[in-house]
């Protein structure tokens, strides 16, 4: 199994490289995470983990895109709540990568 | 990813074991979500024992297994509206609609209204649901 340093300690990832625990996610392992991307985290992109680890702590799932983005938008409003902001901000796929930085599953329906 | 056309089918997931001490209530939910990641027309029928899987305040400390019922919560988020439970299989166990989880879904041409997912259906309706789906799939 592969695993991430963080702060020296080995924290294990699946073969997609999605954490194991979502327990042992934190703040810097999601910038561990990001980093394997090339990404740097901004506010608009925590807005968005922290929105999704609230979203699992509610409905024990990692919400499929589409359902994402309408979430989104009713809690951030509308300038937030399109494919378009949410794919500037995880190129990746908003739902399989932001995930992945929030420590969540793979989505459900994501192939 | 899903919204490349596609045909949209009716689907039918018809539950009929309690939610633990076998895989089939967990693995249907995963199931239904898929289906409704790809934008089929997704109905849920709960029948026999199945009736539990709505069940409030389901607690599962000291059987080891997640307990996955707020999933059914986030139904409603996926546009799964028709949730069909099986009236005499209610009251077979005692129980009402009183007893299950308060399920809901925003009717985005009704201003958002928050409107009940769960009906209450007897085996005459349950059969004429089943009559017009394109596929079953029975956990």
């Amino acid at each position: 199994m592969a695993s991430i340093d963080v702060n020296g300690k080995s924290v294990e990832v699946d073969e997609e490289g999605y954490l194991v625990d979502l327990n042992e996610w934190s703040e810097d392992a999601a910038k561990i995470l990001s980093a394997q991307d090339e990404l740097e985290l901004t506010d608009s992109h925590w807005e968005v983990i922290n929105f999704l680890r609230e979203y699992y702590e509610e409905y024990q799932i990692a919400p499929a895109v589409r359902v994402l983005t309408k979430a989104i938008g009713k809690k951030l409003g509308p300038e937030k709540g399109n494919s378009k902001y949410l794919y500037e901000l995880f190129p990746y796929g908003p739902a399989k990568q932001a995930c992945r930085f929030a420590g969540l599953p793979k989505p459900t329906g994501c192939v | 990813m899903e919204e490349d056309g596609g045909v949209t089918k009716k689907f039918l997931y018809v539950n009929r074991r309690a939610p633990y001490g076998s895989i089939y209530a967990l693995e249907s939910l995963e199931v239904v979500l898929i289906g409704a990641a790809f934008e089929q027309d997704v109905s849920l029928a709960f029948i026999d024992d199945g009736v539990y899987q709505l069940k409030k305040s389901q607690s599962t400390d000291g059987i080891g297994m997640k307990n996955f019922s707020p999933t059914y919560n986030a139904l409603g988020d996926y546009d799964i509206n028709k949730i069909y439970v099986d009236k005499d299989s209610l009251e077979q166990r005692g129980l009402t609609l009183d007893d299950l989880m308060n399920l809901t879904w925003e009717d985005e041409n009704d201003n958002y209204a928050e409107k009940p997912s769960i009906s209450l259906v007897n085996s005459e309706e349950l059969a004429v649901l089943m009559e017009q789906q394109d596929i079953i799939l029975s956990f």
